[in-house]
């Protein structure tokens, strides 16, 4: 017997005035997972955890959670909890007794509440900062105060919308961390929302991607980065993005419209014996590696990793070689094509 | 220690600050410190005619006026004017407001309603009432009379008269305060009330909690206006009631009116102003000074 997910949108459709916000979106989500709803500004991710928190009801479709049809409950009966962008805090209330209001609302017993108070403000690092209102705290310190509201009640499922965006990067890539802990430690279901890939593929047991209201590929990190089904999510996932050659300009692939290829699958060769000869755009040290963008007229976003320092002066002619394997082929409408699948031609290319 | 350049500077600053100040504190003390202090010298002597000059009398206006039952009237007057308009306009323009901010159909309409009466002069919102108010003719008699209920006359009896003054005031007061309030509640955001939904908030506990304690810094606002409004606002006396019947209706700043360009009493005048001054002064201190302190701003 399959178990039944903890969380399922069935066939989940959302418009407003015609202009559709999310269309058959149907997701599956184990207990305890962390799921990252990833895509561009616009492509539904938002609109999709609106909708599994009861902020918004779905035109059509069916949501469960743990076992229960909730397609057409109130917010507050689906046993979630929420942090938002802004975090939506209550400027007037104490930190204290923002973290407990929604326990408050609950009557649940003094006692309880200091106690439930005590731990939440333990594991979020915000013990001593009880009668702070918010006005008076850091970003950070604000975050944590939404994140201590979210996990006070004790809720299995916590949705997170952007968390960290209003954070700057150094501190996010340590709240990064402590959400992923906290979710690892309470044994909560996660569902995040966010348009930073980085952030979805550090985080996330399960990576969405959502384009234009429709999800493009529901899998792993590993999955999205290795074998993405189609070319947008060939280029959303990664950084440098995938970069794409059209089929026809490369020897024996000719019956694929676009190829993929990783920056890290791409080496330099001698004069004569690369399989792509391109033009040096620019160079981007970063340290262990640098990164140099390559021109050709018939690909996009190539990019070369070169361990160290390797600069190259940009409009230097150089040529390049990968092998076969790391070759990601898509058809002529953008979809992944099994490898297995390609013309004799391409095999006899491959064995040479 | 001091050098010349840093005394230089510093000076400049200085008439840099004054220059800044100078137009408000010119106009100030042309139209409100001058003649406030006039008023108070002038409320010190008595009213002088061909026989006995005016002299200096001291506090005597103001004893004459504590003396005079009309002037304890038209206090108790005004205090119970100001105790019903005050409140009453106040939860009315915040219902309303709460009601207009909300997702209703034709939300335009119903704030463009609401906010009519605070475009008319009261003058012209006094003759509007007048249609309403008057004995036989008036709208209110005659719906009156489709119950088959007698005349009343509402402006013209003892009983009545303050009330009906009463209730045009709120009606023109309202919807202004509507106003702040509407404007206030914009700037709440959205995401405060779907965080107390997810909480499992009620409608009504997110506004006691969330939205009225948000409120407060316009409330104060509106409640210090109210107050001035409830001493100041008169016009709509003298096309109601001129004060009548028998002082039943009159408030303090028409009985001053009445004393200084009615009865020619300027002294007197002069010594009720600055009753009204002093306590009008103490209020808005109480006000801001208690009030204050438990209010969040952002």
């Amino acid at each position: 017997m399959i178990p039944q997910p903890f969380v399922s949108l069935d066939g989940i459709a959302k418009s407003w005035n015609g202009k559709i916000g999310v269309e058959d979106v149907s997701l599956d989500i184990p207990e305890g997972a962390f799921v990252a709803l990833l895509g561009p500004s616009g492509c539904g991710k938002s609109t999709t955890l609106r909708l599994l928190a009861g902020l918004e009801i779905p035109d059509e479709g069916r949501i469960v959670i743990d076992g229960r049809d909730v397609t057409n409950s109130a917010a507050s009966d689906r046993n979630l909890s929420m942090v938002f962008q802004s975090y939506a805090l209550f400027p007037h209330l104490s930190v204290a007794e923002n973290v407990i209001f929604g326990l408050k609302v609950r009557r649940v017993p003094r006692a309880e509440r200091l106690e439930k108070l005590r731990r939440a403000l333990e594991i979020t690092g915000l013990t001593g900062l009880e009668d702070r209102k918010p006005g008076e705290l850091s970003g950070g310190q604000r975050q944590r105060v939404a994140l201590a509201r979210a996990i006070v009640a004790g809720q299995r499922l916590c949705l997170m919308d952007e968390p960290l965006s209003n954070l700057d990067a150094k501190l996010r890539h340590a709240v990064r961390k402590d959400i992923k802990k906290l979710q690892q430690d309470l044994g909560i279901t996660v569902v995040y929302v966010t348009h930073d890939q980085t952030e979805a593929m550090s985080m996330a047991d399960i990576v969405v991607l959502m384009k234009d209201g429709h999800i493009q590929q529901i899998g792993t990190p590993q999955e999205l980065y290795n074998a993405p089904v189609n070319t947008f999510v060939a280029e959303f996932v990664g950084a440098p993005p995938m970069a794409l050659i059209k089929g026809h300009a490369l020897a024996g692939f000719d019956n694929a419209a676009t190829i993929g290829l990783r920056a890290e699958n791409i080496r330099l060769e001698e004069t004569g014996k690369g399989r792509l000869t391109c033009t040096v755009t620019e160079c981007e040290f970063l340290g262990a590696e640098t990164f140099i963008g390559l021109a050709h007229e018939h690909a996009t976003g190539l990019t070369l990793k070169a361990p160290g320092m390797a600069l190259h002066p940009s409009g230097h002619t150089v040529e390049i070689g990968f092998a076969d394997d790391d070759l990601h082929i898509f058809d002529s409408g953008g979809k992944r094509v099994a490898r297995t699948s390609l013309t004799p031609t391409a095999k006899r290319h491959d064995q040479a | 220690m001091s050098n010349p350049h840093a005394n230089l500077e510093r000076r400049r600053q200085a008439i840099y600050g004054w220059l800044l100040l100078s137009p408000a504190a010119l106009l100030l003390s042309v139209f409100a410190f001058y003649p406030s202090l006039a008023t108070l010298w002038s409320s010190t002597f008595s009213r002088g005619n061909r026989r006995n000059p005016s002299e200096y009398i001291g506090l005597e206006n103001y004893a004459d006026l504590f003396a005079d039952p009309t002037f304890w009237l038209v206090v108790r007057n005004n205090l119970f004017y100001a105790g019903i308009t005050i409140p009453v306009s106040i939860f009315i323009a915040l219902s309303m407001a709460l009601w207009a901010n909300s997702k209703i159909p034709a939300r335009g309409f119903v704030r463009t309603a609401y906010f009519t009466p605070t475009v008319l002069p009261m003058i012209a919102a006094a003759n509007l009432w007048l249609f309403f108010y008057t004995p036989g003719l008036g709208v209110l008699d005659q719906i009156g009379a489709l119950f088959g209920l007698p005349s009343v006359n509402w402006l013209g009896q003892p009983e009545t008269a303050l009330w009906a003054i009463i209730i045009v005031t709120i009606w023109k007061e309202a919807g202004f305060f509507m106003i702040f309030y509407l404007a206030a509640l914009q700037t709440i955001p959205e995401d405060l009330k779907e965080a107390a939904d997810i909480e499992g908030a009620s409608r009504w506990t997110y506004t006691r909690r969330i939205v009225l304690p948000l409120l407060m810094p316009t409330t104060l606002f509106i409640m210090v206006n109210a107050m001035i409004n409830s001493v100041k606002l008169i016009d709509h006396l003298f096309i109601l009631t001129k004060g009548g019947p028998s002082d039943a209706s009159k408030l303090i700043l028409y009985y001053v009116w009445e004393m200084a360009f009615a009865f020619f009493d300027a002294p007197h005048a002069a010594a009720m102003t600055m009753l009204v001054l002093l306590v009008l002064g103490i209020v808005a201190a109480i006000q801001f000074f208690l009030i204050d302190r438990r209010t969040h701003y952002q």
